[in-house]
């Protein structure tokens, strides 16, 4: 079935993004790469450091398109720094925009995050914001330039799953550029259900790199993501609060 | 509002049969809960708890995987000057003590951060001793201007100094402070410190706050454990930090639990902090705070330090000295003695055994390409 996602020029397959976060050792990403079937990998340009002997970036493999990421920013100044360091180290011009004030909760500041978007978007780069799931922002983002939302399905890292699933129906439904969700998804099943509303695709990190088998957690993902995306392309049945009879007791009228 | 306020509350407490209050139920509801209150930081605290440390020990693993994933960020401190207007009755530094002072030139903090930087640490932790006519803010600034060509980050442990200072050192690049109470009772506070600027408690208390306002990224609180009853001691740190992550949430909050080590004095500390015991309070600090940043110094064994690193520590300290210039010059004055002599590729080693992957870099703001604005 072809049914590809196109974003900034950047035609993709798969519809599932991973991180390169949490992992025990940097040598399975290649393998998580490969049993995920991901073509787009999030990394935190913080932890790039291209004179170390283990470089993060160096376990990618070619064929990857990176979206290196702002995590650590606090403002929209921080983040337009780190995503020009990003380009200007040959990471691409992808970024995700992350800024983040709230060292307790790690919930975006999209208000922050619409400034740093403006910039970088008229620098030229595809950006691809993490934000609070609400409709007035993810549209200044869209006005803004950006080339799709990232919205928290729940806090990073929680394994919570899709609790702010009505803001993320009203987004997908509201908005014609593709919708993310990023963050939060913590069973395959989760990522099945954001596909099956008509997420244009998942990201995630924490589900697979502390699953106790990371490889068989990324395969899981890929399915589950296919089989939602299937499902949402197929068009769900509609659901009924009571029985429909297959026999009706009124049919005799017809 | 300061946290004295919340210590002068803390220090009315009835702790002796407070302690004793607490049950095995009342462990048991802090380790069910999902926001560990006050309540049941003491719980966890308490003697009470001693027979759940395991329980504790499975949560707060789980807590840590979950928020920092597999990953072990490992820096080590720089002693830039050993010169010292306090005498405090625990530490080699006190003005009491003769011996040879030193203090680095601004090429040999170059040559020390260069031989720092060949490990591939990128995040360094500057120290000095209190003397405000010796190393002043000015010279840890002129210091940091050096090291940002060797380092992604710096953070301070230096005298508490007013926020204006901090604002300084922060615009130079410093990202973050650490500053110590040693002592949260104030009756022993005075009593161990017993000359100088560093008797004056509340200054001391309220610097944390005033890195806060100053808009440093990360601040690091910790009390010296051994110096006073540890219960109580960790039960106002725990509290510290948490009154200022609510009040700064922009900051990063992180807490240390450095326990009290040998130096050139003859200082016995009143308490005895067990392994079992800092093990209670790495675990309460993790359950009570399920995204703060736990350090562990080298005042640790080795071997301890190979299990704790499953318990809920984030940051480990590696290649340590305590001596001014300690890495690339000879003959001097350690602070106090270290328990883990292992180099940075040994630590490295250790935690990628122990399914932990090192992070020698997990931030960047110092290093600034040509031509960037």
């Amino acid at each position: 079935m072809q049914d590809p996602l196109t974003i900034g020029g950047v035609t993709l397959t798969s519809r599932l993004f991973i991180g390169t976060g949490k992992y025990s050792r940097n040598t399975l990403i290649p393998e998580v790469i490969a049993r995920s079937g991901s073509q787009v990998i999030t990394v935190a340009l913080r932890r790039v450091d291209p004179e170390s002997k283990d470089n993060i970036v160096s376990h990618i493999p070619s064929h990857m398109t990176l979206l290196p990421n702002t995590s650590g920013a606090r403002t929209a100044e921080e983040a337009v720094r780190i995503a020009r360091l990003a380009r200007s180290a040959g990471l691409g011009n992808w970024v995700k925009i992350e800024v983040i004030n709230d060292q307790k909760y790690l919930l975006p500041d999209n208000m922050e995050t619409i400034r740093a978007t403006e910039i970088l978007a008229a620098e030229g780069f595809v950006v691809l914001p993490y934000m609070s799931p609400d409709l007035s922002a993810a549209l200044r983002l869209k006005a803004a330039g950006a080339a799709a939302v990232m919205p928290l399905g729940a806090p990073i890292g929680s394994n919570r799953g899709l609790q702010t699933k009505e803001l993320i129906r009203i987004l997908i439904s509201e908005t014609d550029m593709p919708v993310i969700v990023d963050a939060g998804i913590g069973r395959p099943s989760e990522a099945a259900e954001a596909m099956e509303m008509g997420a244009a695709a998942v990201l995630l990190n924490t589900a697979i790199a502390t699953a106790k088998d990371p490889l068989l957690m990324a395969e899981a993902f890929c399915e589950a993501v296919s089989a939602g995306r299937k499902a949402f392309l197929a068009g769900l049945g509609p659901v009924e609060e009571t029985a429909a009879a297959s026999s009706p007791l009124t049919g005799f009228l017809a | 509002m300061s946290f004295y306020e919340t210590m002068t509350r803390l220090e009315q407490l009835p702790y002796r049969a407070l302690w004793s209050r607490y049950t095995a139920e009342d462990v048991k509801r802090a380790l069910r809960a999902e926001q560990v209150d006050e309540e049941g930081l003491m719980a966890l605290l308490s003697p009470a708890a001693e027979p759940y440390l395991e329980e504790m020990a499975q949560k707060a693993h789980r807590l840590t995987r979950t928020h920092f994933g597999h990953v072990m960020q490992l820096f080590t401190p720089m002693y830039l000057a050993d010169y010292c207007v306090n005498h405090c009755t625990y530490c080699s530094f006190s003005s009491i003590y003769d011996f040879p002072r030193k203090k680095l030139t601004l090429e040999q903090v170059a040559r020390e951060a260069e031989t720092i930087a060949a490990t591939g640490l990128r995040h360094i932790l500057i120290l000095t001793g209190e003397s405000r006519r010796d190393s002043p803010a000015g010279y840890v600034r002129d210091c940091v201007n050096v090291l940002r060509r060797y380092f992604s980050s710096v953070s301070i442990e230096v005298n508490p100094l007013s926020t204006a200072e901090y604002a300084e050192l922060r615009d130079a690049g410093v990202d973050g402070l650490t500053l110590y109470q040693e002592v949260y009772h104030q009756e022993t506070y005075r009593a161990l410190h017993v000359k100088g600027p560093k008797r004056v408690y509340r200054n001391r208390l309220d610097a944390p706050e005033r890195g806060c306002e100053a808009g440093f990224r990360s601040v690091n609180i910790g009390a010296l454990l051994g110096m006073y009853e540890w219960r109580q001691e960790a039960l106002a740190t725990a509290l510290h930090a948490r009154y200022l992550q609510d009040k700064y949430p922009e900051c990063e909050i992180g807490l240390s639990v450095p326990r009290f080590r040998p130096y050139l004095g003859e200082f016995n500390p009143a308490s005895d902090v067990t392994d079992r015991a800092l093990v209670q309070i790495i675990l309460a600090y993790r359950l009570f705070l399920p995204r703060s940043g736990l350090s562990l110094s080298t005042r640790e064994p080795a071997a301890l330090r190979d299990h704790l690193v499953q318990l809920g520590i984030t940051k480990m300290s590696a290649g340590v000295s305590t001596e001014v210039g300690g890495h690339s010059l000879e003959g001097g004055t350690p602070q106090f003695e270290i328990s883990d002599n292992r180099s940075v590729d040994e630590i490295a080693v250790m935690l990628r055994l122990r399914g932990l992957e090192p992070v020698f870099k997990d931030w960047d703001i110092l290093s600034e390409p040509a031509g960037l604005a």
